[in-house]
């Protein structure tokens, strides 16, 4: 390739003649990776239109009437020990020790439902006492930014059922083990989507 | 039946026990702080956001590098890329958004209330 003159008006052009090998899952992780900035866009748009819209109240309930800070820290508090755990659960990986994958990713499981458990505990709450998202254009931009978040950490979890019957019957093969790395940066991604959710939304909220 | 996995290992940071107990103390405490601060009303309403809003910034970087295991070497640096690009986009879309809708009232042709006097 090095051998071909470049002049000044032709464009030089590169050929990729040897076909070299591409292992399975060479580019999973940067794909996934991409996936995430593109899940970053939705919740960016969604945390653009609440920045927008969350001070019409309709004259309906705001979020000092709303919201119930102490859920929110046992709420944020669960998310970030499913966080340490899932990775412990990536340490157990990293010395092959399948069963101590299982019991972390168990752990991890159990603090998600948690979070989803008290995250439906409070919209129910809501919904209840009349703050639904019809109410107002806070309500609707709350209901869907903050709702959106726990559809992710439910398909989330789900996933993670997923791969715990994958780990256990197949072992920490290749492929399992890149899956769990997968989840593992969904998973923390969430978190830090929480971390924005509840300073903007729940902290700021409760300033305003 | 760990013979296959090299390529895979290498392709993403690894973190270290040391790593996730760092990330999880310092995401306690920068979690701790504003929730105290909002609850007990320690400072005025716009020093309080301030500092929120500061902690919940250095709280991602924090979760970035400890948790996600970022850094400029992963992938070539093409997720730290992706990255940016996606944080130049967010932050044109949020201060784009809230600073052409702050101006539309001020924008809007004044009307009267009565809209009942429209034709």
């Amino acid at each position: 390739m090095g051998q071909t003159a470049i002049s000044g008006t032709e464009a030089p052009g590169f050929y990729d003649l040897d076909d070299h090998a591409h292992p399975e899952g060479h580019s999973t992780m940067l794909g996934f990776w991409i996936y995430l900035m593109s899940d970053c866009l939705i919740f960016a748009i969604l945390f653009a239109c609440y920045a927008v819209l969350g001070g019409n109240f309709a004259a309906g309930p705001g979020p000092r009437d709303l919201f119930d800070l102490p859920l929110v820290a046992v709420n944020t508090a669960m998310l970030l020990f499913s966080s340490i755990t899932y990775g412990f659960a990536m340490l157990a990986m990293q010395r092959g020790s399948k069963r101590q994958v299982l019991g972390w990713l168990a752990v991890t499981g159990l603090f998600g439902a948690a979070f989803l458990g008290i995250e439906l505990y409070e919209f129910h709450h809501l919904i209840h006492i009349g703050a639904t998202p019809q109410r107002s254009d806070f309500l609707s931009a709350f209901f869907t930014l903050v709702g959106t978040h726990g559809l992710h950490v439910t398909f989330g979890t789900l996933w993670l059922v997923t791969l715990m019957v994958q780990v256990s019957r197949f072992g920490l093969i290749a492929a399992n083990r890149r899956r769990l790395m997968c989840l593992s940066l969904f998973w923390h991604f969430l978190d830090v989507i929480w971390i924005g959710v509840f300073t903007f939304v729940y902290l700021m909220g409760m300033l305003r | 039946m760990s013979a296959d996995h090299s390529h895979v290992d290498q392709s993403q940071g690894h973190g270290s026990m040391r790593d996730y107990v760092i990330g999880f103390v310092a995401s306690v405490v920068l979690t701790a702080i504003p929730f105290w601060l909002v609850m007990t009303d320690t400072f005025s309403t716009g020093i309080t956001a301030a500092i929120i809003v500061g902690f919940a910034a250095v709280q991602m970087i924090v979760h970035m590098i400890y948790f996600l295991h970022m850094n400029g070497k992963v992938e070539g640096g093409w997720t730290m890329m992706a990255l940016l690009f996606t944080l130049i986009l967010v932050a044109i879309m949020l201060t784009g958004s809230l600073w052409v809708m702050y101006h539309l009232n001020a924008n809007m042709m004044p009307m009267p209330h009565d809209m009942s006097q429209m034709p």
